[in-house]
């Protein structure tokens, strides 16, 4: 259950729109099923009260869209923020993708989002409804008899289980109590892996990328990946592929991703929660954050607008690439 | 004589200002280094793009360096410096997917460094050989 | 029809296996499954469907065509073609068999494609009826009856039993390599199965969505609808329904530079990119508005006017469940072309 409501949330859109603040709002649409939400630009406050949705499965990350719309409409933009989007706005802003002028932002607190393969997990396929105003989620299905209650903290998205902040670092406007920013557990995997032995970390990613397909899902939702011409489509850059023809193009692929918002990557978890065939992607992201916090000294990208990404950044005494192991195998 | 030894193959990034000329005082002073390493030069040793580095590897590479100036002595004043964060990056991301680290390697050798500089090699192409043919970021496709 | 004993599933396999490759649903460790080669120790996977599906077998998403090696002013072409084995797909759900007779309408039209074609002839199908369809399921939209799933061998699971009925001549001849481990069966069983999934198939949420408003000559009417500027805007562009998809069947041919020859390879392209059709003069379709316009009109509007008004999507729902923003079919459908509630 979210503490902001869908109505809390639609008078706000609807009064920042009468008043004039704004001129569109960018938010979540509801869809078939009570949980496959989409991202949409509402116009006027009909197209609200049709289609706003604002519920446990608002997961999506709408700052990227800011990219193609900002300036589209003739006022401002009304955007809702949970905390981990803001991160990812002021990334966005401190690459100048968009014009901040040009953008309402209202920061909305967030109590982790659910990961619909986990409830299907617990409840079963063919899902008929899913009521997520109470302290637990009711879930319908066609073939159970009664409504099975779900705890939120079972089915909450792996990225929300490791919650970095509850903090908004960007907002003209916040609705609800301002969080804090969370000491949480999210490099522990990313550790487990580091402690196994090369041949089982091969064995782990080889495992892991074999199932990508190269839809460039992972690519196209993260909001740091805001090239306008990836060099991965580029037929004249000599890497173009567009699908996986063996294990090396897996790994190419997904290493330089990874390593293209290295430092830039703001830990949203969009990658993960997008893939397909569930590709553990934020693993490799983290592996860079945390490698860059370990070696260059603690940064979060997108907590401030202007600050230098620690890739495109150097002191005269950081450490030898090779001095990299020399730490790790004295630490271990 | 035996015929059959394993010979790796080695791509060296050599900045055009400080390890190129390193390695061509190591030919003037007849200093010897394998043959096996084969040397691409870049105008300095940022220029490197990690996309290189991997596309080494699918090519047949057993092994991939990348020389440039001493810290401090970079003839674009920082660019090593960027190549040293970078490399740091990288590589570590190499043996976080269970790429053998010794496969890669950074080394700062100067224009007047050519006994290093066919020292390092001599080292790289040894360790390299123990490792054996790259298995782990090969491309099938590319093998003859 | 045969039927046969679950518990003895396993020697079923073995006895297929021993002469064709047997491919399977499997659990993957991420907990979706997957097609995987049958070997000793392999669990059949219980899950619905595969994230990706059956068409891999008969049109995979990398496909060599041939190599180039030259020498001097020599080019020699090397033949690469491996298609020519036997093998069988088993558990095959009723909307994944109808894509094949969709990507046949394709593939099997002058000029025959002969690695499809190949494929297709050595290839058995055995189907399996669904019991419990998922909420993304909507088959019955285009004809599709999940409990009567075509193919050469049309099987049924019940608890402890599975039901087989040859279709087609290979697969008698699969079935009869099988006899020894099934005997004779009436069909109550399936009968009954099959009265049950149609009460399910009518609580269906998507039950009602339906193909009125479509079909070939829809071209003037549907192309210039204003709707597909809401409908796309939140596209990302990423190919996951294109590639998931049982239908797609578009494609690109390129040639990989190994260093010590060519390799001129086939590859699943998607519409929703930016290079798709790509020509010498740029690209036709600029927007991503005009890239997702041409997905489901080419599904809807573009196929059945070339295929006696087949559609070219079965309804497994696949792209409703891997979308990264959940835009789909059925949303378009609904928006586009008629809602009937």
């Amino acid at each position: 259950m979210q503490k902001v409501t869908r109505e809390q949330l639609l008078n706000k859109a609807s009064e920042l729109l009468s008043n004039g603040t704004v001129s569109c709002v960018l938010g979540w649409a509801a869809g078939e099923f009570d949980y496959d939400v989409t991202p949409k630009m509402f116009n006027c406050v009909e197209e609200l009260n049709a289609g706003f949705v604002f519920n446990d499965f608002c997961g999506a990350n709408v700052s990227k869209y800011l990219v193609a719309r900002a300036g589209k409409c003739e006022g401002k933009i009304l955007v809702f923020l949970k905390p981990c989007d803001t991160y990812s706005f002021n990334q966005l802003l401190t690459e100048h993708r968009f014009d901040r002028e040009k953008v309402y932002a209202v920061g909305i607190p967030c109590e982790g989002m659910a990961d619909i393969a986990k409830v299907k997990a617990v409840c079963g396929d063919g899902i008929s409804s899913i009521d997520t105003t109470g302290e637990d989620m009711k879930v319908t299905t066609l073939y159970a008899d009664a409504p099975v209650s779900v705890a939120a903290a079972d089915v909450l998205a792996e990225r929300c289980i490791n919650c970095k902040s509850k903090k908004h670092v960007a907002y003209d406007e916040l609705m609800g109590e301002e969080g804090d920013v969370i000491d949480s557990a999210r490099f522990d995997e990313v550790a487990r892996l580091e402690a196994m032995s090369p041949d089982e970390r091969f064995a782990f990613w080889q495992n892991e990328l074999s199932r990508c397909i190269r839809c460039n899902a992972c690519r196209d939702a993260c909001p740091a990946c805001t090239c306008e011409k990836c060099v991965f489509d580029n037929p004249n850059s000599g890497v173009e592929n567009k699908s996986p023809a063996n294990s090396f193009e897996e790994k190419l692929f997904h290493i330089i991703r990874a390593f293209h918002v290295a430092g830039r990557c703001t830990d949203c978890g969009e990658c993960s929660r997008v893939c397909p065939q569930n590709i553990p992607l934020h693993l490799l992201n983290r592996k860079f954050i945390k490698d860059i916090n370990e070696f260059y000294g603690d940064y979060q990208a997108g907590a401030e607008v202007g600050s230098r990404a620690p890739l495109v950044n150097y002191t005269t005494e950081d450490l030898e690439p090779g001095e990299v192991f020399d730490r790790r195998d004295n630490n271990a | 004589m035996q015929v059959n030894e394993y010979k790796p193959l080695i791509v060296a990034f050599c900045c055009n200002w400080c390890s190129y000329a390193g390695a061509d005082l190591a030919g003037n002073n007849r200093l010897a280094y394998p043959a096996e390493v084969k040397i691409i030069r870049v105008p300095c040793s940022c220029r490197v793009n990690p996309m290189f580095i991997l596309r080494a590897f699918q090519r047949g590479a057993d092994g991939v360096i990348i020389c440039g100036c001493h810290p401090g002595d970079c003839h674009y004043t920082s660019g090593n410096y960027y190549t040293r964060r970078r490399m740091a990056a990288l590589f570590s991301m190499l043996d976080y997917l269970g790429i053998e680290k010794e496969r890669t390697r950074v080394e700062w050798v100067s224009a007047a460094e050519g006994a290093k500089f066919a020292a390092t090699m001599n080292d790289f192409v040894q360790t390299v050989a123990a490792l054996g043919e790259n298995k782990r970021l090969e491309d099938l496709r590319c093998k003859k | 029809m045969r039927k046969c004993s679950l518990d003895k599933i396993d020697l079923v396999f073995a006895q297929i296996a021993k002469n064709a490759a047997l491919y399977l649903p499997v659990d993957q460790t991420d907990g979706s499954a997957a097609y995987k080669k049958w070997e000793e120790g392999t669990v059949w996977s219980g899950a619905l469907n595969t994230v990706r599906s059956p068409k891999d077998f008969f049109f995979p998403q990398t496909e060599d065509l041939m190599r180039f090696k030259t020498e001097g002013k020599n080019i020699e072409i090397i033949d690469t073609r491996t298609e020519g084995e036997d093998f069988v797909v088993f558990g095959v759900r009723a909307c994944d068999v109808k894509s094949f007779d969709i990507l046949d309408r394709v593939f099997l039209s002058e000029p025959v494609d002969s690695f499809y074609a190949n494929r297709r002839a050595h290839g058995v199908i055995v189907s399996l009826a669904c019991t419990r369809p998922s909420e993304t399921c909507f088959c019955k939209t285009f004809g599709i009856d999940p409990a009567e799933p075509a193919g050469d061998i049309t099987a049924w699971k019940t608890e402890t039993e599975i039901f087989f009925r040859a279709n087609t001549e290979k697969g008698e001849q699969l079935l009869s390599k099988i006899a020894a481990l099934t005997e004779d069966s009436d069909d109550a069983v399936v009968k009954a199965q099959k009265e049950q999934i149609g009460k399910i198939m009518d609580k269906l949420p998507l039950k009602n969505v339906t193909t009125d408003g479509f079909g070939g000559g829809k071209t003037d009417e549907l192309f210039n609808r204003p709707e597909w500027d809401e409908l796309s805007q939140s596209c990302l562009g990423c190919g996951t329904c294109t590639f998931v998809c049982p239908t797609c069947q578009c494609y690109d041919i390129k040639d990989f530079n190994t260093g010590n020859g060519v390799i001129r390879y086939r590859c699943w392209d998607s519409c929703m990119y930016s290079e798709f059709t790509r020509m010498a003069h740029g690209n036709n379709r600029l927007t991503q508005k005009e890239r997702f316009r041409q997905r489901f009109m080419h599904k809807l509007v573009y196929y059945p006017e070339n295929n006696d008004g087949l559609f070219s999507c079965v309804g497994c729902g696949r792209c409703l469940a891997k979308c990264p923003i959940s835009m789909n079919i059925v949303k378009v459908m609904k928006k586009i072309g008629g809602e009937t509630k």
